[in-house]
C-alpha cells in the first residue's frame, strides 16, 4: 500500500467498526472524496481448483456450482462445456435447452436480487422489498424444477442430470407472463423516476477505456457500450437457435448498468418463453465414459458476466489443472476506476454496481491510515441514503407508487 | 432462568457473520426480511455489530483468513449469545473439507474459543428460509 | 476479422512462437517460452486487439506453464497463449499489468499459490492467502501436495 500515512483510509470489510484491517475493501479519502482503493479477498478463499484435481470429473459440477451461490448454474455449466470440448461430446438437443430455461432463470433471480439491494443502498427499501418478493416465484419454479431453490445440481459431462418435467411447463409459462408484467412495471417506475436518475446518473462511471482495460463482463462491461456477450459471441446450449436482443448502454454510470439489468431480465423472460415453447423430445444426456487427455476452455454468461474454466486431462479421471474465473474477479478491481474521485456518499452504490457478491458488499468501512475506523457500513449507507433524500427534497416528487404491494 | 435469557426469548437480534461461503446462506438470510418470511413480526432482528447481538447466524466453511477475525467477533458479543451455524458449510465444512485454505469445522474451533459455547445446527445447502426459522424457533425453545 | 484474417494476424508474430495448435474451430492454442511472452502479449491485447480473459499458472513438472487466455469476440473464438518457463529453482516471468491492469490480481494469485515472481508489477503483494499463511509455501506447487 503507498504511503499515504496522513491521508484517511476507507476500508470497506467485513464484520466490525472498531477492528483493524479485517476489511474487504479499504478505500484512502482525502476529506470525503476517494483518492485510492484496496481489496482483500482471502477471506472467501478456499482452494477450490486444488479441490477439484482430488474430485472425479463427474463430481466436480457440484463443487463447483457452490464457488458462488447466485452463479451457481454458470459455474458447473462453463465447467461440463470445457470437458465435453475435451471428450469431443455434443449433449442432445432437450439438454442443451433444459440449460437455457435454467441458466435464463438464474438470470432473472440474481438480477432482480441486485435490483432490490440497489434499491436498498440508496434508500429506496420498497424497491427492495418489492424486488425480493417478486424473485420468489422464479427460486419457487427452480425449485420444482431441481429440487433446489438456489443450487440445481443439474449438469453433468454429457447433458443433464434431469428432466424438466411436462406438467412444470405451463406453470413456467404462467409464472413468466406475471413476472414479464411486474418487470415492465417495475423497469418503467424506475428508469421514469426523476430522483433516480439525478441520484445514479453519472455516479461511478466506468469509461468504455477502462472496462477494456480491466478487462471487465457481463453488465459491467455492456453498460459501458462494450458489447460483448458470450451467449451471442461463443454461443452455447441452445443461444444460437433462440431470438433474442444484447442490452448494452453508453455511458457506464450505475444507472446505466440497472438499465441494462432490467432490460435484461426482460429478455430472459423472451428466452425461456422460446425455449420452453421449442423444447424437443428426446434424451437428457450422453453417456461418457472416458475423458481423453487434452484441454478445453468452456465458458458461459453468469448474471454477472463471462465464466470461464479451463480444464486440462491427462486421460485419468481426475481433472490434473482445473482453472476457474469468475466474472466478479475482474469486474470487482474495476472500483480503481469507478471509486476513486466519487463522494464516500456514493461508495456503496458505486461497489453495487457491479453486482458483487453480496457478503462482499455489506463488508463496508472507512479507516484512517493506522486502520482505525472512521466511518463503518451503517454510516455509509446512511450517508448513501441521506443523498436519495436530499435530492427527493430538490426535486419534490411524490413516494415511488409500486401498485399491488 | 435469568433475565438475559427471558429477553432472549422475547426477540432476538442476529448478526451475520460469512466466514468463506459461497454466498447462497447468506442471501436466504436476507431473504427473511422479505415479506414472504419476514421474521421482524418475530421480533427477529439484524444488527449492525456483534456487540449488540444475542445471536451469531454464522454462515462459511472457516477460511483461515475468516477465522482471525472471528475469533475476535465472538469475543465481541455478549454472552450468552447463541451460535447459529447456518449450512452445510457452516456445520462441517463438507464439500471443502480437503482445501488447504480451510480451518473449520467451526464448531470445533468455537468449543476450542468456549467450551460453553451454545450452537446450534441448521444443515441444508443452502437451508431454506422455512429451516432457518424453525432452527432459530426451535433452539430458543429448547434453552 | 473473419477466422482467416484472425489467423494470419497471429502469423505475424510466428517467429516468437514454438508452434500453433486448433484443436477444436474455435479454440487455438499458442506456445512460447517465457522470454517472449511479454511481447506476444502486449501484440495480442493492443494490436490485434484481443480481450483479456484471465491467466492460468500450472505446474507441469518438468517446468511451469503460464497461460494467458484471450477472447476474439466478433468470432467467439478463444486464444491461449502457453508460456513455458524453463527454470524451477526460480521461476520468473515478465509482468503484463503495466499494460493491462486487469492482469493485476491474477498475477498477484499465481505468485500467492505458484510462487512465481512477475518482474516490474505494479503492486505485487499478497492477495488470497491469509495473513498468517507461511511465506515460501505454495499450495498448487506438486511438492506441496505430497
Amino acid at each position: 500500500m503507498k504511503e499515504t500515512v496522513r491521508k484517511p483510509v476507507l476500508a470497506i470489510g467485513p464484520f466490525h467498526p472498531l477492528q483493524e484491517e479485517m476489511e474487504f475493501f479499504q478505500l484512502t479519502v482525502d476529506g470525503e472524496t476517494v483518492t485510492d482503493i484496496d481489496m482483500r479477498i482471502s477471506y472467501n478463499h478456499r482452494g477450490i481448483e486444488r479441490i477439484s484435481e482430488t474430485l472425479q470429473f463427474d463430481q466436480v459440477p457440484y463443487l463447483v456450482s457452490r464457488v458462488c451461490g447466485i452463479c451457481s448454474a454458470s459455474h458447473p455449466l462453463a465447467y461440463v462445456q470445457a470437458v465435453e470440448d475435451i471428450a469431443g461430446v455434443t449433449p442432445p438437443e432437450r439438454a442443451l435447452y433444459v440449460r437455457v430455461i435454467i441458466n435464463e432463470l438464474e438470470r432473472i433471480h440474481s438480477h432482480m436480487l441486485w435490483v432490490g439491494l440497489a434499491g436498498h443502498f440508496i434508500g429506496y427499501d420498497t424497491v427492495f422489498m418489492w424486488a425480493w418478493k417478486y424473485r420468489e416465484p422464479v427460486l419457487d419454479l427452480l425449485e420444482e424444477i431441481s429440487g433446489n431453490r438456489n443450487q440445481y445440481g443439474n449438469v453433468k459431462v454429457g447433458g443433464c442430470r434431469e428432466d424438466i418435467p411436462d406438467e412444470t411447463i405451463p406453470k413456467i409459462l404462467k409464472e413468466l407472463d406475471k413476472l414479464d408484467k411486474k418487470t415492465e412495471m417495475l423497469t418503467k417506475a424506475v428508469l421514469d423516476d426523476p430522483v433516480i436518475h439525478a441520484r445514479l446518473k453519472g455516479v461511478g462511471v466506468l469509461t468504455k477505456e477502462a472496462a477494456i482495460k480491466y478487462a471487465v463482463t457481463g453488465p459491467t462491461a455492456r453498460g459501458s457500450d462494450v458489447k460483448i456477450d458470450v451467449r451471442r459471441d461463443d454461443p452455447y446450449a441452445a443461444y444460437a437457435d433462440l431470438d433474442w436482443n444484447v442490452v448494452t448502454q453508453p455511458v457506464g454510470d450505475v444507472f446505466a448498468k440497472a438499465v441494462v439489468r432490467l432490460l435484461e431480465v426482460l429478455e430472459s423472460v423472451k428466452i425461456i418463453k422460446q425455449a420452453v415453447k421449442k423444447l424437443p423430445k428426446g434424451p437428457i444426456a450422453t453417456e461418457v465414459k472416458e475423458i481423453p487427455p487434452g484441454e478445453g476452455c468452456g465458458r458461459a454468461e453468469a448474471p454477472r458476466g463471462e465464466t470461464f474454466h479451463y480444464v486440462r486431462s491427462d486421460g485419468g479421471n481426475r481433472p490434473v489443472r482445473h482453472k476457474i474465473r469468475a466474472p466478479s474477479y475482474v469486474n470487482v478491481p474495476s472500483f480503481k476506476a469507478t471509486c476513486i474521485g466519487q463522494h464516500i456518499a456514493d461508495v456503496t452504490i458505486t461497489l453495487a454496481a457491479v453486482d458483487p457478491c453480496y457478503s462482499c458488499t455489506e463488508r463496508l468501512a472507512v479507516v484512517d491510515s493506522h486502520n482505525k475506523v472512521l466511518h463503518d457500513y451503517q454510516t455509509l449507507l446512511r450517508l448513501s441514503r441521506e443523498k436519495t433524500a436530499r435530492i427527493k427534497k430538490e426535486i419534490g416528487t411524490p413516494e415511488m407508487k409500486l401498485e399491488d404491494f | 432462568m435469568s433475565w438475559r435469557m427471558w429477553a432472549l426469548k422475547k426477540s432476538v437480534w442476529v448478526f451475520h457473520v460469512n466466514l468463506g461461503a459461497c454466498n447462497n446462506c447468506d442471501i436466504e438470510i436476507v431473504n427473511l426480511l422479505t415479506p414472504r418470511y419476514d421474521v421482524e413480526r418475530f421480533g427477529i432482528k439484524l444488527v449492525g455489530s456483534p456487540r449488540h447481538a444475542d445471536a451469531l447466524l454464522v454462515t462459511g466453511v472457516g477460511t483461515r483468513q475468516a477465522i482471525i477475525r472471528f475469533r475476535q467477533v465472538y469475543s465481541q458479543t455478549p454472552k450468552p449469545c447463541v451460535v447459529f451455524l447456518m449450512g452445510a458449510c457452516a456445520c462441517g465444512t463438507g464439500i471443502f473439507h480437503a482445501g488447504y485454505h480451510v480451518e473449520g469445522p467451526i464448531d470445533k474451533i468455537l468449543r476450542e474459543m468456549d467450551p460453553n459455547a451454545i450452537i446450534a445446527y441448521v444443515p441444508g445447502c443452502p437451508p431454506k428460509p422455512e429451516a432457518m426459522i424453525s432452527g432459530v424457533v426451535k433452539t430458543l425453545s429448547a434453552i | 476479422m473473419n477466422q482467416q484474417e484472425l489467423k494470419d494476424r497471429l502469423a505475424e508474430i510466428k517467429d516468437k512462437l514454438i508452434d500453433i495448435q486448433q484443436p477444436l474451430d474455435d479454440r487455438i492454442f499458442l506456445s512460447c517460452e517465457a522470454e517472449n511472452a511479454y511481447a506476444i502479449n502486449k501484440f495480442l491485447f493492443e494490436e490485434v486487439p484481443l480481450r483479456f480473459v484471465i491467466t492460468t499458472g500450472i505446474d507441469s513438472d518438468s517446468c511451469y506453464e503460464i497461460l494467458y487466455h484471450y477472447a476474439y469476440d466478433q468470432i467467439g473464438y478463444i486464444i491461449t497463449l502457453k508460456a513455458f518457463i524453463r527454470d524451477r529453482e526460480n521461476p520468473s516471468i515478465e509482468s503484463i499489468a503495466p499494460f493491462l491492469p486487469g492482469a493485476e490480481w491474477i498475477e498477484r494469485e499465481i505468485h500467492d499459490l505458484l510462487g512465481i515472481e512477475f518482474r516490474n508489477h505494479p503492486n505485487m503483494r499478497r492477495l488470497i492467502l491469509a495473513d498468517d499463511w507461511p511465506e515460501g509455501v505454495y499450495p498448487l506447487r506438486k511438492e506441496t501436495r505430497q
